[in-house]
């Protein structure tokens, strides 16, 4: 039929959905150069035969365009578009197609009101499909031919075809139905066949299943957050009535403030007795009955003489044989040692086996340990970042680390770093000038102060790391060489 | 006892956790017909109750006898409450029951200490893996772990689950040993850990089989003297320390049969949101704990206002910003600008200057926003000096839907 006005170009498309057909006439009037305003989409399902009389192909009016190219976000945007209820939806896409032509970068202005209605037009067309794969409730029909389910639902969109695939993907091994007013979709358990509307009263009225559920739903609710606006924000009151569960609604809002009283009001229960918290005992006094590495170990697990375990997973005690002559004092386990509860297991870890290879000395050989027993850190982000430890952190830890050195009784003490020679000598050390020299500790041990493992990965260029790493094994193997022939072995 | 009174018992006594979420899983469908489900992507909200939480899980205990005394806890050893226990067949029936009439996403079980913990551990466990194994269920799976467990369950647990979440129970260490001298902050941790470091050592490239959704945690709020600031201390030291997908708050509210140790008013649930809001602008904004807690008063988030207008209002000297060239960082801490719309006045002002109208369409709280800001039709003429600015910001409830014109 032709349109009484020869410059309206009506197009005709293929029903509601029919976002191929739009796609190539809106190309075809882009090319003859026509304006938005002289464009009207007919998406109500032609009477006669679509294809008899199909128009032709509009004339080149004023300016011819060529059809802008347009990102795959784009397109899956339109199509969603093309599937809202609202009438003008293809002239809105064609409209912003006709702007791109002038405007290739309009669709980076969020803020046009094209490209914000185009925006929020597909938002509520995802945001139908998300709820109808929410809301949508099947009942099973108890054919006499094994389990299959039919459900009602009314969409506020176009959306049975672009819904049902996530129902396949979730129960392709069942047989199921979805009427609506407008369309079904039926799974044969092969294919998904979609078919005309159906009515309310073409699909089953209830389900045996559903008394449960509506336990469920009244028990898992709590009355003392009664908070209705929530409720309705997100399960509007046009969805309840297919909602098995939401008759219960209205009951469970009107109960919810008594039952919130009768629970306050209720005379509390006297709890049973129970002794008040213990304080926490000093380091130095449960170190002090720890005999032998295992007893200190476990004695040092419930340790909270400074802060730091409150935020750390665990305490990381020294590691090694008791008999070891050699001891290696670190600084404080890092993320890595704090998770596995050992030392010298992270990144710096592996630098320190490196370098005591390197050395000649196995870690089975040494008994490896740190000043500090809690990994002491500053969340940022998904990570933790290592934080020095205090002088009083290190002072309160320090119990622990004496009961190791009694009873391994090493001949040479390595202490890596500032922190592990403060720990050792408790005075500040300045490590660059200091490593390296072996000395005399007060009861006759050797002591050696080396870098920490830490710094040479912080170094930034290769030449340093390589002297810093160079460093660490001559002063690793000055210690070693510290150690006095075994006793067994011949002088 | 018969299915209903059990599944009212054990719905009832799951309902004080506070997670729901079923996104994240694994990307599963069962196109093969051999099993039944699918899932993958964001999650699903099958329903919602009258308190406005959303309802995506069977979320049940399989039992809530408990030889534990947690004083918070309303399945506590010393409790009078009605207790109950499915079996493991009854919970799997009722899963895939539910599950095929769309009602779930899956389950999320949980359960009290029976026996010893390895032994209850054993029984959730036991649900996952039929569910699974027998029933080849592709649908999502969320395990509550028993902190004190075999480290080989847990790791069990972790390959039939989506999800797995110890509790820390309460934002302090000593707070947990008052009212639950059985639970060990030592071992909650330690748990955490071994299941961090397990997800740490998968392949990356081959999808992952263990705990696909990561985990996650909750924190009773108001059952403990513990202020804002400790809460989120604690919360940024565990998102930091075991890579939590979420730490859940959960006011403290008044159960039956309550201990007489505990507050026997509910915490404002207005506060556990503001901790939901500060949760947030320290995983999405760039703030720090110590700033979010400079906005209120003594450790607490104020109640009145959300935690990113407090800390503005305490620090107007960084404002106003102008909107055309302000950094993403900066215009995320402008009041009533949210991540998405950040990223939407970046991207659009790349093409042209953006106006007060432009701001509308984009939905900003014009009104919110407008001290804190400079645009080419706007300037905040000295509203940042009005002592009465958070005042001035309210408006009068009637007209809270309009947008500020002028």
């Amino acid at each position: 039929m032709p349109h009484p006005n020869p410059d309206i170009h009506r197009v005709q498309l293929a029903g509601d959905t029919d976002f191929a057909g739009f796609r190539d006439a809106a190309r075809l009037h882009l090319r003859a150069g026509i304006p938005p305003g002289r464009v009207v989409w007919d998406t109500a399902e032609p009477g006669g035969d679509l294809f008899g009389d199909a128009p032709a192909p509009p004339l080149p009016q004023g300016e011819q365009r060529a059809p802008p190219r347009v990102s795959r976000a784009f397109l899956d945007t339109a199509q969603s578009v093309a599937l809202h209820r609202e009438p003008g939806r293809f002239r809105l896409i064609y409209q912003l197609l006709w702007r791109l032509c002038d405007e290739p970068r309009l669709m980076s202005v969020a803020s046009d009101q094209d490209v914000m209605r185009f925006h929020d037009l597909a938002k509520a067309v995802r945001r139908d499909i998300h709820k109808m794969h929410a809301f949508l409730r099947f009942r099973d029909i108890y054919s006499p031919d094994g389990e299959a389910f039919v459900a009602w639902y009314e969409p506020d969109n176009h959306i049975v075809e672009a819904a049902s695939p996530f129902f396949v993907k979730r129960f392709a091994s069942l047989r199921w139905t979805i009427l609506t007013p407008e369309r079904s979709a039926h799974w044969t358990g092969d294919e998904l066949l979609f078919g005309p509307g159906a009515n309310r009263r073409q699909s089953p009225q209830g389900d045996p299943l559903e008394e449960l559920w509506r336990s469920y739903y009244a028990n898992i609710f709590n009355p003392a957050r009664l908070n209705t606006d929530a409720m309705r924000a997100e399960m509007p009151k046009r969805f309840w009535k297919n909602l098995p569960e939401a008759a219960l609604i209205p009951d469970l809002v009107a109960g919810a403030a008594a039952r919130t009283a009768a629970m306050i009001e209720a005379a509390p229960t006297f709890p049973v007795h129970r002794r008040g918290a213990e304080l926490p005992e000093p380091a130095d006094a449960a170190a002090a009955d720890a005999q032998g590495l295992p007893a200190i170990a476990a004695a040092a697990k419930a340790c909270r003489a400074c802060p730091l375990w409150e935020q750390a997973t665990q305490t990381v005690p020294g590691e090694g044989p008791e008999t070891a002559r050699l001891m290696v004092v670190g600084e404080q386990p890092g993320d890595l040692e704090d998770i596995a509860g050992r030392p010298f297991v992270g990144p710096a870890g592996r630098i320190f086996d490196q370098a005591l290879a390197q050395a000649g000395v196995g870690r089975e050989g040494a008994y490896v340990t740190n000043a500090v027993k809690h990994f002491k850190f500053e969340p940022r982000g998904k990570r933790r970042i290592h934080k020095r430890p205090a002088a009083g952190e290190i002072h309160a830890c320090l119990p622990w680390l004496e009961r190791e050195v009694a009873t391994v009784d090493p001949e040479v003490i390595v202490m890596l770093g500032a922190s592990a020679a403060q720990a050792v000598l408790g005075r500040a050390v300045a490590v660059t000038r200091e490593r390296g020299q072996p000395f005399r500790l007060p009861d006759g041990r050797w002591g050696v102060i080396a870098t920490h493992p830490s710094y040479i990965l912080r170094l930034q260029t290769e030449p340093e790391k390589d002297a810093a790493f160079a460093a660490l094994v001559s002063d690793l193997k000055t210690a070693a060489d510290l150690i006095g022939p075994s006793p067994g072995s011949p002088a | 006892m018969d299915l209903k009174s059990k599944l009212e018992i054990l719905a009832d006594a799951a309902k004080y956790d506070a997670s729901c979420a079923s996104s994240g899983g694994a990307k599963r469908d069962s196109l093969d017909r051999k099993g039944i489900g699918s899932s993958g992507g964001s999650g699903i909200c099958h329903s919602y109750t009258p308190d406005g939480r959303c309802v995506s899980l069977l979320k049940i205990l399989l039992t809530n006898a408990c030889i534990y005394d947690c004083l918070y806890c309303i399945n506590r050893s010393s409790s009078h409450v009605r207790r109950a226990r499915f079996s493991v067949e009854e919970v799997v029936k009722l899963t895939l029951n539910f599950y095929k009439r769309n009602y779930i996403e899956g389950l999320f079980l949980s359960s009290g200490i029976i026996k010893s913990p390895d032994y209850t551990m054993e029984e959730l466990i036991r649900v996952a893996r039929t569910l699974r194994e027998d029933h080849a269920f592709r649908g999502y799976i969320h395990l509550k772990l028993i902190p004190n467990a075999d480290p080989r369950l847990l790791e069990e647990a972790g390959r039939w689950a989506d999800r797995v979440s110890v509790n820390i129970e309460l934002p302090k260490a000593d707070s947990l040993e008052k009212l639950a001298p059985r639970k060990e902050i030592g071992d909650i941790r330690r748990s955490m850990g071994h299941l961090r470091g397990v997800i740490d050592e998968q392949p990356r490239h081959k999808g992952r089989s263990f705990a696909p959704a990561g985990q996650s945690t909750q924190m009773i709020v108001g059952a403990d003297d513990a202020n804002d600031g400790h809460i989120l201390t604690t919360s940024a030291a565990l998102y930091g320390g075991y890579k939590l997908k979420r730490v859940y708050y959960s006011a403290f509210s008044p159960i039956p049969d309550a201990s007489k140790a505990l507050p026997l008013k509910a915490a404002p649930l207005i506060r556990e949101n503001r901790l939901y809001q500060a949760d947030w602008l320290m995983r999405f904004y760039g703030f720090d704990v110590a700033e979010i807690v400079s906005g209120g008063e003594a450790g607490m988030l104020s109640l009145d206002m959300d935690p990113k207008l407090a800390w503005a209002l305490k620090h107007r000297e960084r404002f106003p910003l102008d909107v055309n060239l302000a950094s993403r960082e900066e215009l995320l801490r402008v009041p009533g600008l949210g991540v998405r719309t950040v990223d939407r006045i970046l991207s659009s002002r790349r093409v042209r200057s953006l106006r007060g109208d432009d701001l509308a369409r984009l939905k900003v709280p014009l009104r919110k926003v407008s001290p804190f800001i400079v645009l080419p039709d706007h300037r905040p003429t000295k509203l940042l000096d009005r002592a009465d600015l958070q005042a001035w910001l309210k408006p009068p409830s009637t007209q809270q839907l309009d947008l500020f014109a002028a």
